[in-house]
């Protein structure tokens, strides 16, 4: 049977800027330059083309572009190219089809259809140059009122459970060691630190190389409690329990064999070549109550001298269930929208299940609230952050912090090819390959890391500021700030903001 | 823009309502006649031990309706209208009636309501302004009141007869509103028990500060962002137990970068209040006077965005939006000064004023 399936991209070159430098062929993990030297023939396989870019921007003469391919079925609104060429590959492989990153069917985006307020002379707007503007929020237990001792001298008598203190509201997101390079690791740890913030390990361990900047590091522990133990815990500033991911809500993950080096093998304490798999739930908590019972394991483990936090995904009944965990002793609860990024996901998954991070932030601030117990947790979102403005418009809707991962990945130089999952990445990101790790500088990532932070930061100043507020703390939960454009009615309401314009 | 002025007499010696009508004279220009009114603590020395209700209905019905969930709720010493004049400015807009009640005996040999008295009013004075409609509580406190409407300060003193009051404090605001349609319900104090709150400015944070009392059982329906400044000294200073001194610093806490030069303990003790009460800071431009029974404070945002002037004589303490408005009723003015940002100035029956020097 002919395969009659375009590919995405072509590759062109010119021909006559070509200097047979054989750059591309090096350059491309993915096969797509080929050269015969004996013929003296070059041979581009499309088909293989990612789009990551790489050959482009490292051919010495910029004899490459990669364009979209103009050679596509015919169309039809309901049988798109998309749908045709996923059942070919279906009909091809008998398999699920594996992707990465965030979903990419069309839905609407809710951060794209609220609008902040701003001032006008009643409310005279502030400068974050000459006054001063402060980002810096706990994440954690808080009490519900603060006694003091008055008697000689003022003396705290409540006692503060611990607390993540933030300079700025946006964490790195929860990415392991496995799925990306160690060079990633560094580059987001010495950012983290830098700027007085937090990365989360993912469920791969704590490479030694991250030692120096643990007290600026989450551990993770998730279904496959790998690389858990003692001192483990003890050693990052916290320490997240995943039970689901947006990107992938209620399944698990897969580290084949073959990525499982020796480095990788020792971070995760699994043998080396072994195949790591993460089970869909863990298998030790099957109900809230068991999950109670190993938040309250892990905090005897590390002494209640560590917050943990509990991660979930952004599912239909996702207010009660973050009640749920706040009850169970969590001091903050992670919500991963739909939009998050992976580094492997069935596709069916990634882009049909779970629901926008902006309605779950909504309803599981208004649930807590309702309960009155708003300041038992803190709330972070996740998945789908792309700018200051998407960060502004989560906290407005009731979140404490943010995590942001795609987005920390693109500063350091990742194109959103999704092909994290073949561990081919161009970039030297999502790959355990010695050669291509040796494209991600460590520093130089570790700067565009932090500049971004530093980035959002002065944004996020500079909204608060146009809104006539001089601590992100006031904007928290504030959807009076927020209002919704284009959005219907039961929209709004489940984001408890009123159309722009009343 | 809006205009606040607020008297205390030190030593608790009541004073006509005269002078705090010359002082809310003299910032004329800083109102648009869309609301005004005053509040005084000490009017009803006879009827000291009830809670005093001022109502304002929109007609009988709404009368009728709140009168048989009053008789429900509790017992009505007195009740009487409030004395008015017809003044040409003001268009007759409600019914205003004045009760004087009590927890009734019944609930009150109960020890839930013993301990929570106050709790009950306030639930009380929820309800009817939510349930029912066209009624609205101006005032719940004791031995205290509320006279507010939409006009100039002048035209509203003039119908409520607020001359002839006599009261140990009193405060007085004009309104030039830009968030809110203006309402007799809408105008300034706002009043929760002994707690009133006038307010220049805007409170940018409301939705946060709103959601916080919320969930503390507050419901927050006046349509106005001043409510959450009365709530939040309630909450923090009578259900919480904080002093005043410590729920103002909660409200206008110093910055992070100055809490970091603070001394231990003291550091701990502002970190602790700035992590607990994030919520209930108080964020944007404004300047407020909140009283209750014993105790005038005056506030104003971290960066000072509003005019604040205060000033202390022998018997009298001042806090006014204009230095003009004090030195128009006190000629022996001992000291004047404009108090800084967040910094709140507190002045206490039979102590000495002082301003907290938090910034």
């Amino acid at each position: 049977m002919v395969r009659n399936f375009p590919p995405e991209f072509v590759v062109r070159v010119d021909r006559e800027a070509c200097i047979n430098c054989l750059r591309c062929v090096r350059e491309c993990p993915f096969g797509v330059h080929e050269y015969d030297r004996e013929k003296k023939l070059w041979k581009r396989h499309h088909e293989k083309c990612v789009a990551c870019l790489r050959c482009a921007y490292m051919c010495p003469v910029q004899a490459i572009s990669i364009e979209r391919s103009p050679m596509e079925y015919a169309p039809h609104p309901v049988w798109t190219n998309r749908v045709r060429k996923d059942i070919k590959t279906q009909a091809e492989t008998g398999a699920v089809i594996l992707t990465a990153m965030g979903n990419e069917l069309p839905y609407v985006s809710y951060f794209d259809r609220l609008v902040l307020d701003a001032c006008q002379v009643t409310n005279p707007s502030i400068d974050p140059l000459r006054e001063p503007m402060e980002l810096r929020t706990y994440i954690g237990r808080k009490p519900e009122k603060v006694e003091l001792e008055e008697d000689n001298g003022v003396r705290l008598k409540t006692k503060i459970a611990p607390n993540l203190k933030l300079e700025t509201p946006i964490m790195f997101a929860h990415m392991s060691y496995g799925s990306i390079s160690i060079e990633a690791h560094l580059s987001m740890a010495r950012a983290a630190k830098e700027v007085g913030t937090y990365m989360g390990t993912g469920e791969g361990g704590m490479h030694v190389e991250l030692y120096p900047y643990a007290d600026h590091i989450i551990t993770q522990v998730a279904s496959g409690r790998f690389a858990v133990h003692e001192e483990y815990l003890k050693r990052g500033a916290a320490i997240e329990i995943k039970i689901g991911q947006g990107a992938k809500p209620g399944i698990g993950g897969h580290l084949p064999g073959k990525k499982v080096t020796e480095e990788i093998s020792r971070t995760r304490m699994i043998p080396e070549g072994s195949d790591a798999i993460s089970p869909a739930p863990h298998h030790d908590i099957y109900s809230i109550e068991d999950l109670a019972r190993l938040i309250y394991a892990l905090k005897e483990a590390t002494r209640y001298k560590k917050p943990v936090f509990v991660k979930i995904a952004a599912v239909h009944n996702v207010a009660p269930i973050a009640v749920g965990i706040i009850r169970a002793g969590a001091d903050a609860v992670v919500i991963d929208g739909f939009r998050a990024g992976t580094g492997a996901a069935p596709q069916v998954h990634r882009d049909h299940h779970g629901i926008p991070i902006e309605a779950a932030i909504a309803s599981v601030d208004r649930r807590l609230r309702e309960e009155g117990i708003r300041h038992w947790g803190s709330i972070i979102a996740s998945g789908g952050i792309r700018s200051s403005a998407d960060v502004a418009k989560a906290i407005a809707l009731g979140a404490d912090a943010v995590y942001i991962g795609t987005a920390a990945l693109i500063a350091l130089g990742c194109t959103v090819c999704k092909k994290c999952y073949t561990g081919k990445c161009a970039w030297g990101i999502a790959t355990q390959d010695p050669e291509l790790r040796k494209r991600l500088d460590p520093e130089e990532g570790a700067r565009r890391a932090a500049n971004l932070l530093r980035a959002w930061s002065h944004e996020l100043k500079e909204i608060l500021g146009a809104l006539g507020l001089n601590s992100i703390e006031s904007l928290r939960s504030n959807r009076d700030r927020l209002r919704g454009v284009g959005l219907t009615e039961p929209e709004l309401r489940v984001l408890g903001v009123k159309p722009a314009g009343e | 823009m809006c205009g606040l002025g607020g008297i205390l007499n030190r030593y608790g010696e009541r004073m006509s309502g005269r002078e705090i009508i010359r002082m809310s004279c003299m910032m004329r220009d800083r109102y648009d006649g869309r609301g005004g009114g005053f509040a005084g603590y000490g009017i009803y020395p006879r009827y000291a031990e009830y809670y005093a209700l001022h109502l304002f209905f929109r007609d009988e019905v709404a009368k009728e309706r709140t009168e048989e969930l009053l008789k429900d709720r509790v017992a009505i010493i007195k009740d009487e209208p409030v004395p008015m004049r017809r003044v040409r400015e003001i268009p007759p807009e409600n019914i205003v009636w004045r009760y004087f009640v009590e927890v009734p005996h019944r609930f009150r040999d109960r020890k839930e309501y013993q301990e929570r008295e106050e709790d009950y009013i306030t639930e009380l004075v929820f309800t009817i302004n939510d349930c029912i409609d066209g009624a609205f509580v101006a005032s719940s406190g004791k031995n205290m009141g509320v006279f507010k409407a939409t006009g100039m300060p002048d035209a509203v003193a003039e119908m409520y007869k607020v001359e002839k009051y006599r009261a140990y404090c009193w405060i007085t605001h004009g309104r030039f509103p830009t968030n809110t349609p203006g309402w007799w319900g809408g105008a300034h104090p706002f009043n929760l028990l002994d707690w009133s709150v006038v307010h220049n400015g805007e409170i940018s944070s409301y939705g946060t500060n709103r959601r916080y009392l919320e969930a503390h059982g507050y419901k927050c329906r006046l349509l106005t962002d001043t409510e959450v400044v009365a709530y939040l000294f309630d909450l923090m200073v009578r259900r919480q137990g904080l002093s005043m001194r410590t729920a103002a610093v909660a409200l206008t806490p110093p910055f992070w970068k100055q809490i970091e030069r603070m001394p231990e303990p003291k550091r701990s003790v502002f970190t602790a209040l700035r992590m607990t009460y994030s919520q209930a800071m108080l964020n944007g431009p404004f300047a407020v006077i909140v009283t209750n029974r014993d105790t005038m404070v005056g506030l104003n945002d971290r960066i000072k965005l509003r005019p604040l002037i205060a000033a202390s004589s022998e018997d009298c303490v001042y806090l006014a939006s204009e230095e003009a408005a004090i030195r128009e009723v006190e000629s022996n003015i001992e000291r004047l000064w404009a108090p800084r940002a967040g910094n709140p100035v507190i002045a206490r029956l039979n102590e000495e004023v002082r301003e907290e020097v938090i910034h």
